[in-house]
C-alpha cells in the first residue's frame, strides 16, 4: 500500500492508497509552529487500522523547508562566491557572512585567475567567529569548470559541519541564482535532516520499514537519502502535488488547464499528453529567484474564502484571506458565502452569509441574490483570465533555433481539470462563463495527497563537451571524462542517460520503468580561423513527472467513483 | 534586488541552426557563448530586463523598404524573416510603450543590403533596421529617424536606402573604407540632392581606441544629434571594433562599447557583425544590455582586457581631429550645399555598379531622382546583373508632392515591361507594391 501526505496552509491530507483503491483518506488541521505533530497525527490515524509492515511506499509533500525560508527561521549560512568581471557580485549577498573572492573562470570554463588560498583562509577564520556551521561556495560559471569551488572546499571543508558547492546544486547557467538556491540549501539543510529524521525513527517505531520519500517542486519524488545534501528541491512541492493528483484524472485530451482552487490561492499548470509542463529555469521561493526545477505553476491570491469587499472604487475580491466563509463562521463575504446564498451549499449557515452579503447588495443596488451571483461571477472570470495570461505567458517563452520558431506550437487548452476544496461548485461557474469543458478531478479535496502518493522518482542531467578542450563533464554529478575529436553527439546523449539512470535509481525510481527522454541536444561546430576545431556539444536528458507503474486499474476505480471510504 | 533604470526588452534570437556555410564567421556558432554569458550573468532576471519573443516580418515588410530580385523568397530565408522580426518587435514594443529602451540581439545582419537586393552582400541580405523603421513609420507615424551605425565595417545598405531621404539622419562611424571592406563611407558621402547633409560618414584611423571612438561620439555624433532632433534613435550595434575582431583592425572594448552606447542613448539597438565571438561578443553585449538598462557596467570586462596594450598611436586623434573638422563644416552648411546642387536641375543621376561578395553577382545601376524642393524624389533605379537579369525600379517617398507621385506612376506606365524583365513600383503614399514581368517570366 501507499501513503500519501500533502501538508497545506490549513489542512494537512493524507490517504492510504491500495492497488484496489482508495483505502482511506483522512484531514487533519496544520499546525504551521508543528509540522511535527501535524504529519505524525495525520499518520498515525491513516495508520490505525492497518498493518504498517504493508505499507510499501510513503511519500511526503511538505511546507517544511518553504515556510522557513518565508518566515526567516534559518540558521546563518556563510557564502563564499568568487565572480570575477561581470556584475557586481555584491548585489546577491544573502546576509552579513557572504565574503566575495578572487578567482575567475570563463564560459568555456577556462581558469583566467586563481584564487588566493590566504584569503580563503582568512575569510573561513571569521565565518568560523561567527559560529557559522554550514557553508555555500560558489564560482562563475562553474558548472563549466568545477575546479575553484572544488580547490576552496579542500581548504575550508575540516573548518565546517557542511560545506555546498554550487556545481552540485544544478547544472544551469545563472550564477546569482547558483548563489541563492546554494544558500538556500545549506540554510535549510538542518533543517530538514533533522525533521525527516525524526519523522523517520517514529516511523520505524511503528514498524514502517518503507524508505520515505518526499516530493519535489517537480512532481517528482525523492528518497529521504537521497535528498539529504539537496534539500532545496523539495522547497514548494505542494502545487507539484495537486498537479500529480490531477495527471492522475486527466481525460485524453492533448492540452489541459489543471486549477486547484484553494481557500486564499489558485494554482495553475499545464498538462501536455499527460505530462505537466515544467518551468524552463527554476522557482521563485520567496524573494528568491532560484534554480530549483520546478512545474511551471502560477498561483493568483483568489480563493473560496478571499475577502470580497465592495465600495466606492468598485468589487476586490482577494488577495486577503480573513478566515473561511461567514457560513462557516468566518468575519468578512467570501466567494464561498456566494454559494450559500444561491444554494448550491448547505453545510453551513446560510443566514450568516446573507448577513455579510446585505451591505455588497445595497452598493451595488441589487438583492443579495444578485449580488452573490455577481461576485461568484466575477470570481470565475478573475481566475479565467489569469489562467489565460499564463497561457499567454508560455506561448510567448523564445526559442532560439529557426525551426521551433517556424513550427511555432502554441498550448491551447480546451478542458480544465478543477480539484480543491470548491472544485465542484466552481465548475459550473467556470464552464458557463468561458468556452472550457470543466471537469472536477474526482476525490478533489484529497486529489493533492493521492498525487504525492503515486508521483513516480524524476531526475535531470545537464551534460556539455567541448571536444577543443577535449573534456566532457556532467559537474552536478561530479562527472567529467577526457575526449578526443571523435566524440560525438550520440556519445554525449549516451552518456548523459546513463548518468541519469544511475541518479534516478539512487533518488528511487523504479529500474524496470525508467521514462528517459532527451530534452535538448544541441552540437555546434567549433570554428577558428576557418578551420573546424572543435564540436561543442550541450546535452541535457530528464526523467520526467509522472505516475508510478501499475496503479491504472487503482486510478481507474477512484474515477468511477465506486470507493469506499470511512 | 538588481533593477534597472530603464525597462528594457531584448530580443535574442542566436538562430542555432543557421549559417551562411559550416565555417562562415555567420554561422551557427557565433552568439553561443554570447548566450553563455547573458545566461550566467542572469541578465533577464534583472527586474525591468524581459525578454521578447520575436515575430516574423511579412512579405509586405520587406517589399515596403527592398526591391527583391526577382522577389523576396529567392533572396532571403526564414533566419532573416525572424532576425527583421526580432528588429520589429523591438520597434513595436518601444513605440507602445511596453518597453523604454530595447535590444534585437539577433542574427543575421542586415546593415550592408541596399535597396535592391540581387543577393547577399558582406553576409547581409535584407536590411533588418530599415525593414523595422518603415514599419515604424507605417504603423506608429514616426517621422524623424537617426540611425546611428556602430558596427566597424561601413554601413553602405542603409546608406543607399536612406540616400535620399532628408527624413531620416543616418551615421555611421567606422574603420576607414581605404582599409576595410566595403571601401566606402567617406567624408564627402553626405546624402542625395534632396537629402544634402543627412548622411553622415565618420571613417576613423585603423588602431582607433575607446579614446578616439568615444572622441567622435562626443565631438561629432552627439551635436548634430542634438541638431537634427530625431523622433527615435537608432544603433546598428555592429561589435567588430573589438581590438579581438579577426575581420578588422580597431582597438575597442566592451567598457568602449558599454560607454558608446550610454552616450548615445538610443531607444533601440540592433545587432550587426562581429565575429570575435568568445573574447569579444560575450562581453560586449551584456555591457550594451546593461548600459541600455542603466544597469553599472564598470566591471565588464575581457579576460585579457588591458587599456594599455590597445592604447591608440599618438597620431590618430590628430587624423581624427581632421575628419571632425570636414564633417561638421559640411553638417553646418549642408542647406546650402543642397541649395547648389538643386539649382536649375530637374533631375540627377548616377550609375554604380555593385558586388556582391557573399553571394558572387555584379550588379550595375542607374539611378535617376528627381531634384524637388518639396519632398525627397521619385526615384527611378535601373537595375541588371552579370547573370542577365534586367529589372526597373521605381520608388514614390513616403511624402512624396503630387509631381512626384505622379512622375512614378507615369514611369510604370511608360515602360510596359519589355526591355525590362520586371518593373516594380513601391508607393509608399498608398503602402503598396507593384509589379509587372515580361512575357516568359
Ligand atoms: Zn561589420
Ligand atoms: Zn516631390
Amino acid at each position: 500500500m501507499i501513503i500519501g501526505l500533502d501538508v497545506g496552509g490549513t489542512h494537512t491530507d493524507v490517504v492510504l492508497l491500495g492497488r484496489e483503491g482508495l483505502v482511506d483518506e483522512i484531514k487533519v488541521p496544520t499546525d504551521p509552529s508543528n509540522l511535527f505533530d501535524t504529519v505524525l497525527k495525520g499518520l498515525n490515524i491513516i495508520l490505525k487500522e492497518t498493518d504498517p509492515s504493508k505499507v510499501k511506499r510513503i511519500v511526503l509533500s511538505t511546507t517544511l523547508t518553504t515556510n522557513a525560508i518565508v518566515q526567516k527561521k534559518i540558521p546563518e549560512v556563510g557564502m563564499i562566491v568568487s565572480s570575477g568581471p561581470g556584475i557586481d557580485p555584491e548585489f546577491y549577498r544573502t546576509s552579513s557572512h557572504y565574503y566575495s573572492v578572487s578567482g575567475s573562470i570563463d564560459h568555456r570554463g577556462r581558469e583566467i585567475d586563481p584564487i588566493n588560498s590566504d584569503e580563503i583562509r582568512g575569510v573561513a577564520e571569521r565565518l568560523k567567529k561567527s559560529k557559522i556551521r554550514h557553508v555555500g561556495v560558489v564560482c562563475k560559471f562553474s558548472v563549466r569548470n568545477p575546479q575553484q569551488e572544488l580547490k576552496i572546499y579542500e581548504i575550508i571543508k575540516d573548518t565546517f559541519e557542511k560545506v555546498f558547492l554550487g556545481h552540485r546544486i544544478s547544472g544551469s547557467l545563472n550564477f546569482p541564482r547558483r548563489i541563492a538556491t546554494t544558500f538556500l540549501n545549506a540554510a535549510v539543510y538542518p533543517i530538514h535532516k533533522e525533521f525527516f529524521e525524526a519523522v523517520g525513527r517514529s516511523l520505524k517505531e511503528k514498524g514502517l520499514k518503507a524508505p520515505i520519500r518526499i516530493l519535489k517542486a517537480d512532481g517528482g519524488n525523492m528518497k529521504f537519502e537521497a535528498s539529504i545534501d539537496f534539500p532545496v528541491q523539495t522547497i514548494l512541492s505542494g502545487p507539484a502535488a495537486s498537479v500529480m493528483g490531477a495527471i492522475a484524472f486527466a481525460t485524453d485530451e492533448p492540452e489541459i488547464l489543471v486549477l486547484d482552487i484553494g481557500g486564499t490561492t489558485t494554482d495553475m499548470a499545464v498538462l501536455v499528453n499527460g505530462v505537466p509542463l515544467l518551468n524552463p529555469l527554476g522557482i521563485k521561493v520567496g524573494p528568491y529567484q532560484t534554480l530549483i526545477r520546478s512545474l511551471e505553476t502560477h498561483s493568483v491570491g483568489i480563493g473560496g474564502d478571499s475577502a470580497v469587499i465592495v465600495d466606492s472604487r468598485g468589487i476586490k475580491i482577494g488577495p486577503d484571506r480573513n478566515g473561511p466563509a461567514m457560513a462557516h463562521g468566518g468575519p468578512v463575504p467570501t466567494p464561498m458565502d456566494t454559494l450559500f446564498i444561491l444554494g448550491e451549499i448547505t453545510n453551513g449557515n446560510r443566514e450568516k452569509s446573507i448577513k455579510g452579503f446585505e451591505a455588497i447588495a445595497k452598493q451595488l443596488g441589487t438583492s443579495v441574490e444578485d449580488a452573490a451571483k455577481k461576485i461568484f461571477d466575477r470570481t470565475c472570470r478573475m481566475i479565467l483570465l489569469e489562467a489565460r495570461q499564463m497561457i499567454n505567458r508560455i506561448n510567448r517563452k523564445p526559442v532560439y533555433t529557426v525551426y521551433e520558431m517556424l513550427e511555432g506550437y502554441q498550448v491551447k487548452p480546451q478542458t480544465i481539470l478543477v480539484l480543491g476544496g470548491p472544485a465542484p461548485y466552481f465548475a459550473k461557474g467556470l464552464e458557463a462563463l468561458s468556452n472550457f469543458k470543466v471537469h472536477v478531478v474526482p476525490r478533489w479535496y484529497v486529489a493533492n495527497a493521492i498525487g504525492a502518493g503515486l508521483a513516480r522518482t524524476t531526475s535531470e542531467v545537464v551534460l556539455f563537451a567541448d571536444t577543443e578542450n577535449g573534456i566532457v563533464a556532467a559537474p552536478e554529478e561530479d562527472f567529467s571524462q577526457k575526449v578526443d575529436s571523435q566524440f560525438l553527439k550520440q556519445d554525449a546523449v549516451a552518456l548523459a542517460l546513463d548518468l541519469l539512470k544511475q541518479k534516478a535509481l539512487k533518488g528511487g525510481a523504479n529500474p524496470d520503468y525508467l521514462e528517459m527522454e532527451v530534452v535538448e541536444d544541441l552540437e555546434f561546430n567549433m570554428v577558428r580561423g576557418f578551420y573546424t576545431t572543435g564540436k561543442n556539444i550541450r546535452v541535457k536528458v530528464q526523467v520526467k513527472p509522472g505516475l508510478i507503474h501499475g496503479y491504472d486499474s487503482m486510478i481507474h476505480g477512484l474515477a468511477s467513483k465506486n470507493f469506499r471510504s470511512r | 534586488m538588481l533593477s534597472a533604470k530603464n525597462k528594457t526588452g531584448l530580443v535574442f534570437f542566436p538562430a542555432f541552426d543557421w549559417a551562411i556555410s559550416p565555417t562562415h564567421p555567420e554561422r551557427e556558432e557565433r552568439l553561443l557563448y554570447t548566450q553563455d554569458q547573458v545566461l550566467e550573468e542572469g541578465l533577464l532576471d534583472i527586474d525591468g530586463i524581459v525578454e521578447l519573443k520575436p515575430d516574423l516580418v511579412t512579405l509586405w515588410d520587406v517589399q515596403r523598404v527592398h526591391f527583391c530580385v526577382p522577389d523576396v523568397w529567392s533572396v532571403s530565408t526564414e533566419s532573416h524573416f525572424i532576425s527583421a522580426g526580432g528588429a520589429k518587435t523591438i520597434g513595436m514594443a518601444v513605440m507602445e510603450k511596453k518597453i523604454d529602451k530595447g535590444f534585437a540581439l539577433v542574427r543575421p545582419p542586415g546593415h550592408h543590403a541596399m535597396r535592391v537586393v540581387h543577393g547577399a552582400r558582406g553576409f547581409c541580405n535584407i536590411n533588418i533596421e530599415a525593414i523595422m523603421i518603415e514599419y515604424l513609420r507605417q504603423a506608429y507615424h514616426v517621422d524623424k529617424v537617426a540611425i546611428v551605425d556602430t558596427d566597424c565595417h561601413h554601413g553602405d545598405g542603409t546608406q543607399d536606402i536612406y540616400w535620399h531621404d532628408p527624413d531620416t539622419l543616418f551615421v555611421s562611424i567606422h574603420q576607414d573604407g581605404r582599409t576595410l571592406y566595403p571601401g566606402s563611407g567617406f567624408p564627402d558621402e553626405i546624402g542625395g540632392p534632396n537629402a544634402v547633409g543627412t548622411t553622415v560618414n565618420i571613417p576613423l584611423p585603423p588602431y582607433t581606441s575607446e579614446e578616439g571612438y568615444l572622441y567622435a561620439i562626443e565631438n561629432i555624433v552627439l551635436p548634430i544629434l542634438a541638431d537634427f532632433k530625431p523622433d527615435i534613435i537608432i544603433n546598428s550595434a555592429g561589435q567588430d571594433n573589438h581590438y579581438s575582431d579577426p575581420l578588422t583592425n580597431m582597438n575597442f572594448s566592451a567598457q568602449g562599447y558599454a560607454a558608446l552606447t550610454t552616450m548615445l542613448a538610443p531607444d533601440i539597438a540592433v545587432l550587426e557583425g562581429g565575429y570575435a565571438i568568445e573574447g569579444a561578443l560575450p562581453y560586449v553585449n551584456v555591457g550594451i544590455i546593461l548600459a541600455m538598462a542603466g544597469v553599472d557596467y564598470s566591471n565588464v570586462k575581457e579576460p585579457d582586457y588591458d587599456p594599455d596594450k590597445i592604447r591608440q598611436p599618438s597620431n590618430i586623434i590628430g587624423d581624427i581631429n581632421d575628419i571632425e573638422k570636414q564633417i561638421l563644416a559640411n553638417w553646418r552648411q549642408r542647406e546650402k550645399i543642397k541649395r547648389g546642387i538643386q539649382k536649375s536641375r530637374e533631375f540627377a543621376e548616377r550609375t554604380r555598379n555593385l558586388f556582391y561578395d557573399t553571394d558572387n553577382i555584379l550588379e550595375t545601376q542607374k539611378e535617376k531622382i528627381r531634384v524637388c524642393p518639396d519632398c525627397s524624389g521619385a526615384l527611378r533605379i535601373a537595375t541588371s546583373t552579370d547573370r542577365g537579369i534586367n529589372v526597373l525600379a521605381l520608388h514614390i517617398p513616403r511624402k512624396a508632392c503630387k509631381a512626384c507621385k505622379a512622375l512614378g506612376y507615369k514611369w510604370f506606365e511608360e515602360k510596359a515591361a519589355g526591355y525590362f524583365d520586371w518593373v516594380f513600383l513601391q508607393d509608399r503614399t498608398q503602402d503598396i507594391y507593384l509589379e509587372k514581368k515580361k512575357k516568359g517570366f
